[in-house]
C-alpha cells in the first residue's frame, strides 16, 4: 500500500486554496473574451471588459479575483491502495484550508453556527466530499464557492410527468429569477436524477468541468447547448443589467432515479468559476 | 469610461435627482461599508433611538466585505455583495438620511419607493471585480463593529470608483429595462 503523509496533504491543499482564488482558468477567460465579441449591450460589454481586466490584475498581482473567497469546497478522490499516515485526513485538509486562507489574505466567511452566526475566524471547516476510487493516488479539487451564486441555487423534486420540458422550464425560471444576484455571466450546473441529495451533488460536480466541456452522451451534450442558447435569450445579461451574455456554459450531470421521481437541481456558479486540482 | 459622471460625496438632493438609470458614474470622496450583520446592528440602534456610529446623512453605504489587506495596501479585494439581503434594512437608513447604496443585483420595490420619497440612488458595481475595484480605494479604516471581521463598518476614501446607476429616484430601473430590451424568449 502506498503511504501518503498528512503533512503532504496539508501542504498541497494550502497551495491550491491560494492559487484557486488568484488564477481564473484559461477556459473561463477564453469564454469571456468570446462573449465580448458577441455581447449586444454596451453596458454589458463594459462589464465583461472589467471582469477580464480584473482577472488579469488578480493573476499578475497575486490578489483574490473576488472578495468572496468562498466557503472551501473540496472533492477528494482517494485511491483504495493509499494509506494516509500521520493522523486524520479531515484534519489535514482543514489545516491546509486554514493556512491557505491566512497566508493568501483570503476572506474568512464561515460561521460556526447558522443561527448564532459567529465567524470561526479561519474559514474552517471546509465542506469535503470523499470518493473512494481505484489506484494509489489522491486527487484533490479545491473549489471556493461564493455565497451570492450559491444562494441562487435550488433543488426541485419534479413529477415524472413534467418530463424534459419541465426540466428546461425549471432551469430557465431559475436563471430569470436569479437576475443579477449571482454575478452573471454564470455557469449553470444542472443535476438530473438520483435522490434529493444525490441530485444536488450532481449539479455541484458538473461545475468542476471546464467551460466548453460537453457531456459524453450526445443527448445531454445537445441539451446543454440548447439550454445555453435559451439562457442567453433571457436578456438577463452581464450583472443582470440586460444583455445577451447571461451564461458562459451549461453543464448537466445525470444519474438513474426512482420510478416515482424526477429530481432536478440547479447549482449556479458566478463568473469567478474557481477550481484547482492536485494529484498526490 | 469617458462619458462617466463624476460624483463627489456626500450627495445632495439635486445631484441625486439628476442621475438616471444607465448613467455611468465615478465616485470620489468618503463612502461607508456595511453588510448584513452591520445593517442589523444599525437598524437596532435606530429602533432604540440611539446614535449611529457614523453620520449617515448624505452618505453612500457600500455593501462589501473585503479580503484582508496585504502589507502596504489600504484594502484587499473589495467588490460588491448582493443587495437584496439589505432590503429589510435600507428603507430605515434612507429615512435616517442615507442618500446612496452601492451593491449588485436588484433591490426591492419598497426600497425603490423610499428612494423616490427621500431622493436616494442605487448604484451597481461589478460583482466579482474585487481586485479592479480595490484600485479605486485609497484609504480604509474600521470605524465600528471590529468584532464582525470582514463585516465591520469601514470608512473608505475612494477616487473614481466605477459604478452604474441601476435604480434612480424617479423609478428608473436598469435591471427591468435592460432585461426587457434584450429578452428574446
Amino acid at each position: 500500500m502506498r503511504e501518503v503523509k498528512t503533512e503532504t496533504i496539508t501542504e498541497e491543499v494550502r497551495k491550491i486554496v491560494i492559487t484557486s482564488s488568484y488564477d481564473l482558468g484559461e477556459d473561463v477567460i477564453g469564454a469571456l473574451e468570446k462573449a465580448k465579441k458577441v455581447e449586444e449591450s454596451a453596458v454589458g460589454k463594459a462589464i465583461l471588459d472589467q471582469i477580464t481586466e480584473n482577472a488579469n490584475i488578480a493573476k499578475t498581482e497575486h490578489s483574490p479575483m473576488c472578495q468572496d473567497t468562498g466557503l472551501a469546497v473540496l472533492f477528494v478522490e482517494i485511491g483504495q491502495e493509499v494509506h494516509v499516515a500521520g493522523g486524520s485526513i479531515n484534519d489535514a485538509i482543514n489545516e491546509g484550508v486554514r493556512q491557505g486562507y491566512d497566508q493568501g489574505y483570503l476572506r474568512k466567511s464561515v460561521l460556526a453556527d447558522p443561527i448564532e452566526r459567529k465567524n470561526t475566524g479561519d474559514n474552517t471547516p471546509a465542506v469535503i466530499h470523499y470518493d473512494i476510487v481505484p489506484g494509489d493516488k489522491i486527487n484533490i479539487t479545491m473549489a471556493p464557492k461564493g455565497g451570492g451564486s450559491e444562494n441562487m441555487s435550488e433543488v426541485r423534486m419534479m413529477k415524472p410527468s413534467d418530463g424534459l420540458q419541465g426540466v428546461k422550464d425549471f432551469v430557465i425560471e431559475r436563471v430569470k429569477k436569479s437576475g443579477g444576484n449571482p454575478c452573471p455571466p454564470v455557469i449553470v450546473g444542472v443535476g438530473i436524477g438520483g435522490t434529493f441529495e444525490k441530485c444536488a451533488m450532481l449539479a455541484k460536480k458538473s461545475l468542476m468541468r471546464n467551460v466548453g466541456d460537453r457531456h459524453p452522451n450526445k443527448f445531454y451534450a445537445d441539451l446543454e447547448l440548447e439550454l445555453l442558447e435559451m439562457v442567453n435569450k433571457t436578456g438577463v445579461g452581464p450583472q443582470g443589467l440586460g444583455g445577451t451574455t447571461t451564461a458562459l456554459d451549461v453543464h448537466i450531470e445525470v444519474f438513474p432515479c426512482h420510478i416515482a421521481s424526477l429530481p432536478v437541481s440547479v447549482n449556479t456558479q458566478c463568473h469567478a468559476a474557481r477550481h484547482k486540482s492536485v494529484i498526490i | 469610461m469617458a462619458d462617466a459622471i463624476k460624483l463627489e460625496t456626500p450627495l445632495t438632493d439635486d445631484k441625486v435627482t439628476s442621475l438616471k438609470a444607465g448613467d455611468n458614474v465615478l465616485i470620489s470622496g468618503v463612502i461607508y461599508t456595511a453588510r448584513d450583520a452591520a445593517h442589523k446592528r444599525l437598524v437596532e440602534l435606530l429602533d432604540k433611538g440611539e446614535k449611529l456610529p457614523f453620520d449617515v446623512k448624505g452618505q453612500f453605504i457600500y455593501f462589501v466585505g473585503p479580503t484582508p489587506a496585504k502589507p502596504g495596501k489600504p484594502i484587499g479585494s473589495a467588490g460588491p455583495t448582493t443587495s437584496y439581503r439589505m432590503n429589510a434594512y435600507t428603507p430605515r437608513l434612507i429615512e435616517a438620511g442615507q442618500k446612496g447604496m452601492i451593491g449588485k443585483g436588484e433591490m426591492s420595490p419598497e426600497v425603490a419607493e423610499m428612494m423616490k420619497k427621500h431622493k436616494a440612488v442605487y448604484l451597481a458595481a461589478v460583482g466579482g471585480a474585487g481586485a479592479l475595484i480595490a484600485k479605486s480605494i485609497t484609504a480604509a479604516e474600521v470605524i465600528a463593529y471590529e468584532d464582525l471581521g470582514a463585516e465591520a463598518i469601514r470608512k473608505l476614501t475612494v477616487k473614481d470608483f466605477p459604478a452604474v446607476v441601476a435604480m434612480d429616484c424617479h423609478g428608473g430601473n436598469l435591471y427591468q429595462e435592460g432585461i426587457k430590451k434584450y429578452s428574446k424568449l
